[in-house]
This record gives structure tokens, sequence and C-alpha cells, in this order.
């Protein structure tokens, strides 16, 4: 089991939670389980089978684009962080 | 090292000195100090090759306004560049700015023009975008798709980085544009292959996420994350507890993100042994000496509703 922090523009779709416990030992299969049971998320979390390109997935604080993206492996009690892409400057 | 003599301020830009920071084991870390540019950080670089490149390129001429959305430094970097060649500028900034970064713009002579501080820097994009379709006066020169950005930093960060070290193993330095990522990442990877390229990344705040739907995020088209081989998220405590490490162990009086890049830095080089890191830090602390987080029990809630870099 791990824990997915939810950012504020996706709270509506969990029923208002900030954190949602979700299975899976990878971040295909974690998004898959959170996006079964609340089927709103999917649209807005992958495309064309990847991440979305303005949503970021982070694995221990780490962007999973930089590692093994969807196939990132995610270890029990891990914090998986899903943002908006925001800029700076 | 002999003193410079220069005719104009902008002459100044660049050429950064590094320095060395306390070992992590028996790696090294180097920290660029961009806060030693004229306005105190290292937009000043790309402030000065945007509006050169328009310049040469014939896209701006005078009588034209300029107009940019900034989350600060690289709108006062602009606003100097602006009054030293005559042109009259236009912010477009998130009003949940530090108050440092409001005074200098407006002591520099540019107008503010306040985006909703709830959507962050983001915001300020969006409608930068629109008043610069609204009004042909308006030159933009658009920091996160202007190719001069990168290129401001290919030329200068990253080549002034390859000469002074024999070797560099990780780069590490702030994600706002990319523009520094992609263009120093590029220059030190012509010149040590093997280097790791890292970006800083800050987790903001719920209040300044608070875009309506993840339509509205916002990818810089300079930006190619397939050219990083890292990207971490770093909270805004570890930001600020890394820059008063660099206070109490190095004498740097760095601003928040260079807390970031510093926290990035160090973690790489526990990684790796005898490995040699660069941190680029983007700006000096004097910018934040207002915000209540150095005296604050609680960090994090203290600088939630700020956009810091």
């Amino acid at each position: 089991m791990s824990v997915i922090r939810i950012p504020p523009t996706l709270r509506a779709d969990v029923g208002g939670a900030r954190n949602v416990e979700a299975e899976g030992a990878t971040v295909r299969d974690l998004l898959d389980d959170l996006m079964s049971r609340f089927p709103s998320l999917r649209e807005q979390l992958v495309e064309d089978g990847d991440v979305a390109p303005f949503v970021n997935v982070y694995v221990e604080g780490e962007d999973v684009r930089t590692r093994d993206g969807l196939d990132t492996e995610v270890r029990p009690g891990s914090t998986v962080i899903l943002l908006p892409a925001m800029a700076g400057g | 090292m002999s003193s410079r003599l220069a005719t104009n301020l902008l002459d100044l830009v660049g050429n950064t000195p590094l320095v060395e920071l306390t070992s992590v084991g028996e790696s090294r870390i180097f920290a660029k100090l961009e806060g030693q540019n004229p306005t105190g950080s290292i937009k000043d670089r790309i402030a000065k090759a945007m509006i050169d490149a328009a310049e040469t390129n014939g896209e701006l001429e005078p009588g034209r306004e300029l107009l940019e959305p900034t989350s600060g430094n690289t709108g006062i970097s602009l606003a100097l560049v602006a009054k030293l060649k005559g042109y009259p500028l236009t912010c477009v900034m998130p009003e949940n700015a530090t108050e440092e970064r409001k005074r200098l713009l407006r002591l520099y002579g540019a107008r503010i023009v306040y985006s909703p501080p709830d959507e962050g820097s983001n915001g300020a994009v969006r409608l930068a975008l629109k008043l610069a379709e609204q009004d042909s006066r308006y030159f933009m020169p658009f920091q996160y798709a202007n190719k001069a950005n990168p290129r401001a930093h290919y030329d200068g960060t990253g080549t002034e980085i390859v000469e002074a070290l024999e070797r560099v193993d990780v780069l590490v330095a702030g994600l706002g544009t990319g523009g520094t990522l992609m263009g120093t990442g590029e220059r030190v990877r012509e010149a040590f292959p093997d280097v790791v390229v890292a970006a800083a990344e800050p987790l903001p705040g719920d209040p300044v996420m608070g875009l309506r739907s993840l339509d509205d995020g916002y990818v810089p088209p300079i930006l190619d994350v397939s050219k990083l081989d890292r990207k971490v998220l770093v909270s805004n405590e570890e930001s600020v507890s890394e820059v008063r490490r660099l206070l109490d162990e190095d004498g740097i009086f760095a601003g928040v993100s260079s807390g970031a890049v510093a926290h990035v830095a160090r973690k790489l080089a526990a990684e790796r042994e005898g490995a040699t890191v660069v941190a680029v830090l983007a700006d000096a602390g004097w910018k934040y000496l207002s915000a209540h987080f150095w005296d604050a029990d609680d960090v994090e809630a203290s600088m939630e509703h700020t956009v810091w870099w």
C-alpha cells in the first residue's frame, strides 16, 4: 500500500481527500488502482498510454519521467505525489 | 585578480565566481554565485541576451514597449536592460511574489500588472499572452519560449563552468523556465559526456496551485525533460533549511531556490564517491529578507501562500 498525494485541482475527483491510499508495484498499477475507484481522473492523468503532459508524478520525490515513466517501481509505503506542471522565473 | 573596468553595467553580466562548499564525504561541491550579477540574479544573463537578440533580428525597435510574465527575477533583470536601452517595461507578476521584488521592479521604473495569486507563475503566463495579443505595441521576450534564454546559458554559464573545472560529474540547477538546465546542461555535457544533469524543483504550497484544472498546467516550450537525468522535488522547508546551512557552513547568503539546488547537490554528492558537483545558485537572500520563514515555527505554513521562484 502506498499513499498518493492529490493536488488541489484533483481533490474534487476523489471526494475532497488530500491523500488516497492505493495498491501497486509500479506507477502504472498504482494509478490504475486509483483511477478504477475514481474514474474521472483517467482522462486527466493519462494520455496516449503515458503520464499526461501537464501532470508530474513523483515517486520518493523524483519525477518518474526521468526514471522509468509509468513502469517506475513503487515500494510499499512509498509516497507518490501528483502535481500540475508549473513554471517559474 | 584585477578589478574590472566597465563602460556599461550590462558588460558586467555573467563571469560569476565558483566557490567550493563544505565537502560531502569524498565529493566536492562548487557553487556558482549568480547573485553576483548586476541586479542580483542569474536572470540578468537571459534578459540581456533576449533583448540583444530581438534588436539584432529587428523584432525590437525604438518605440516598442516590453511586456513579460515573471515571478520577479526576470522582470527585475529586464527592468535594468530596458532602462539602459530606453524601453518602457510592463511585468505581469503573481500578486503574491515577495515585497522586495515588487519594490525593486518599481524602483527600476517598471509597471506591474498583477495576476491572480492562486495561479502561480502559470497565471502570469496566461495573462501576459492575452495582453500581448491585445496590444501590438508590446514586444514580449517570453523567457519560456525564447531560444536566446538557453543560448545565454550555453554560451555563458555552461562555458564558464567547463573552463573553470577539469571535471564535472553532476550539474544541479533550479527548474523555472528550464533555460539554465537546457543551455548549461548542453554545454557541460559536450565537455563531460557522463555528467548527470539534475533539476531541483519546488514543491509549491496548495494555495498557489489552485488552478482550475490540470489543463491549466504549463510546460515551457524550451524545456525538454528528456535532456534531464534527474528531476528532484524539494519542499520549502528543505530549501530554507539548506539556505541556513549555506550561511552557517559556508557564509553564503542564498535565495530560496538556491537552497533547493544546494539540497539536491548535497543529496547527489552523497550518492557518489569522489564526485565533482556544480550547483548553480540563482540568487542571493536579499530579496527574501522580509519573508516570515526566518522566524516561523512552522516554516512550511509560513511559505505556502507565496510564489518563491
